[in-house]
């Protein structure tokens, strides 16, 4: 039994589905991202574990007990928020205090623990501020502090970095994860950012309309999405309709060529159509050794994007959006200019209709 | 032009109450014939009426300043974290006693709690006490809903309600650690006016028959020529004291200065 259960969460408000039989275990110590776009139930989820809001059915069990009926001051959580949640009345130190000063933990240990989390979020100096003197990051890490000094079971994170400029969210995020590691606590993280979901998390759930649509590590939901929804979501997505030909050898038609992805890819029927998805990265720009499939393509955008050139060309009816790597000696092609993209059949995803 | 204008408006509105105010505390120094002195004033503080009854007044505002506290702190804060489509109807309510005379009031007061009633609380001077307080309170009620619904509307209610629950704290810790604390300074400001009111309320202390420094000042007035005034003066004083203290308040409270 994994350290924290969700099974069969629903939550319905009004008329309005808002969470579908979503079931999840977590283990001790993982750190698990829900991403999907805003409105799907991430943070719907994040509540019910947190005892903000009672499931409609479905059960709740962290260590074995099964807190679904408790409520959150009752269930040893710890929560970090969008908005700057620190009390404005309190310093650092005080506001860090605060979840031991309602334990009752003596002062003299509290004091240690308090020093011990500032040291660990680096703001040992800035204990004796108030939260209107810091910048927005330096107030999340001491909500994060506050969060952990009570040694909570679960750690839960709504959206923690959406509000700060992008350099202070790469690096807050990476600073999280490490403490996070450092400290072996069980982790939810709720994001709508896909790089920030697949950069830290060991797993990632993607929810679509109050559903998990797919579970599982970042390499793997990036690499085999299970639905057309996850592939679209997680990362670019070239998706190309085909004609299935003959399915026992693998054989499909795309912009009028013949594919061949091998025996037992495809478990369409002929005649059908099915979905062809490819990753930017999986497409080259002309012809490569290993890369059996060459279809026509007119270059219609460039974008020099440093290390990276990516690059918009057409495809029959599609568009498709591929990455090359900046070379000194190859500089991109014109635009308007007619070319090849090749492909290898291995780095095809067939998606359902 | 119009600059012009508006420093001539702003000039007969400050003639307009200062030219009183003026006549009057020169009117109070006027005692002695043909001399200014503080005669008036030394009379005034040399009466132990004056004692007796202001002593009494600032007992029963601070009493009075605590049941407003204990009851409109907690009912603004349900109210925007639980209820906010019922803040209309709460507004409404704590907007009652400035339209319901106070006179109704404490008739009402004296119908429902006379001796032969139920809870007889006129029947007795702390009876009475208790009730006149409580009177206080709803004659103090739309100042102190508005003063703490203003002060609630400067912070996230409810991300700080929820960050501190999951922090472990139940209700109580939360009203007294981080709401009160929050909205400290808005109280104040409600508890002087509150004070300011109870300090210069005549009917309810008047009808109930007890020694409110209000009747005191009418009671006065009424037999005295130099002395009101003066009495009038240190109302004044009084009041102006009590919002230099709100903004001293406001001065030494560190976070509160984010705020604005
Ligand atoms: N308290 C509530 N009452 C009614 N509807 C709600 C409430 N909270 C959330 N919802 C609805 O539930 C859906 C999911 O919301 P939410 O869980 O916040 O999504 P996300 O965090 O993924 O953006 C939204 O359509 C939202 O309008
Ligand atoms: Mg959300």
């Amino acid at each position: 039994m994994a350290f924290l259960e969700l099974t069969n969460l629903e939550k319905v408000f009004g008329t309005n589905r808002v969470v579908t039989d979503f079931t999840l275990g977590i283990e001790k110590g993982e750190f698990i991202s829900l991403l999907g776009p805003s409105g799907c139930g991430k943070t719907t989820v994040l509540r019910m574990v947190a005892g903000f809001e009672t499931p409609t059915s479905g059960t709740i069990r962290i260590d074995g007990q099964d807190v679904t009926a408790l409520r959150t001051n009752q269930r040893a959580i710890g929560m970090m928020f969008q908005a700057y949640a620190l009390f404005p009345n309190m310093t650092v130190a005080d506001n860090v205090a605060f979840g031991l000063k309602v334990k009752g933990v003596p002062k003299g240990e509290r004091d240690a623990r308090v020093a011990e989390m500032l040291r660990l979020i680096g703001l040992s100096d800035l204990g004796n501020r108030f939260p209107f003197q810091m910048s927005g990051g330096q107030q999340q890490r001491v909500a994060l502090a506050r969060a952990l000094a009570p040694r909570p079971r679960v750690l839960l994170l709504d959206e923690p970095l959406s509000a700060l400029d992008a350099k202070v969210r790469v690096s807050l995020r990476n600073e999280i994860r490490e403490i996070q590691r450092e400290l072996g606590i069980t982790t939810i993280f709720v994001t709508h950012d896909q790089e920030e979901a697949m950069s830290i998390s060991d797993r990632i759930v993607v929810m679509n309309g109050g559903i998990a649509e797919q579970a599982g590590a970042p390499f793997d939901i990036y690499n085999n999405p299970r639905t057309r929804f996850v592939a679209g979501f997680v990362g670019t997505l070239n998706m190309f309709t085909a004609t299935v030909e003959a399915p026992e050898q693998g054989l499909l038609k795309v912009a009028g060529q013949t594919v061949a992805l091998g025996t037992g890819a495809i478990s369409a029927r002929a005649g059908e159509t099915v979905t062809l998805a490819l990753r930017p990265e999986a497409i080259h720009l002309g012809r490569a050794e290993g890369r059996e499939v060459v279809l026509p393509a007119t270059i219609e955008e460039v974008h020099f994007l440093g290390s990276v050139i990516r690059v918009r060309a057409r495809v029959a009816d599609t568009v498709v959006a591929l990455d090359t790597f900046n070379r000194a000696d190859q500089p991109p092609p014109p635009i308007g200019s007619t070319g090849e993209i090749s492909f290898s059949a291995r780095d095809v995803i067939l998606l359902p209709q | 032009m119009t600059r012009v204008l508006a420093w001539l408006a702003l000039l007969l509105g400050v003639l307009y109450f200062l030219l009183p105010l003026a006549g009057m505390t020169e009117f109070s120094l006027k005692m002695r014939r043909g001399e200014y002195s503080f005669d008036a004033y030394r009379k005034v503080f040399e009466d132990p009426q004056f004692w007796a009854t202001f002593s009494y007044s600032l007992v029963l505002a601070a009493a009075t300043i605590l049941v407003g506290v204990l009851l409109v702190v907690p009912t603004a804060y349900w109210v925007r974290l639980k209820l906010p489509q019922a803040r209309p109807v709460i507004e409404f309510i704590t907007l009652l006693p400035l339209v319901i005379p106070a006179i109704v009031i404490v008739f009402g007061y004296i119908r429902l709690y006379n001796t032969s009633s139920l809870l007889p609380l006129t029947g007795s001077a702390l009876g009475t006490d208790i009730l006149l307080t409580m009177g206080y309170a709803t004659l103090a009620l739309p100042y102190m809903y508005r003063a703490v619904d203003t002060g609630l509307r400067t912070i996230d209610v409810a991300t700080l309600t929820e960050a501190a629950q999951s922090l472990g704290a139940g209700w109580f810790t939360i009203l007294a650690r981080i709401i009160l604390p929050n909205v400290l300074v808005a109280v104040l400001s409600g508890a002087f006016l509150t004070l300011a009111i109870v300090i210069g309320e005549f009917t309810m202390a008047a009808l109930l028959n007890r020694p409110a420094f209000g009747p005191y000042m009418q009671i006065l007035g009424a037999n005295r020529a130099y002395e009101p005034p003066a009495l009038a003066v240190i109302a004044f004083a009084i009041t102006w004291g009590c919002m230099g203290l709100i903004q001293l308040v406001t001065r030494f409270s560190k976070h509160e200065r984010a705020k604005v």
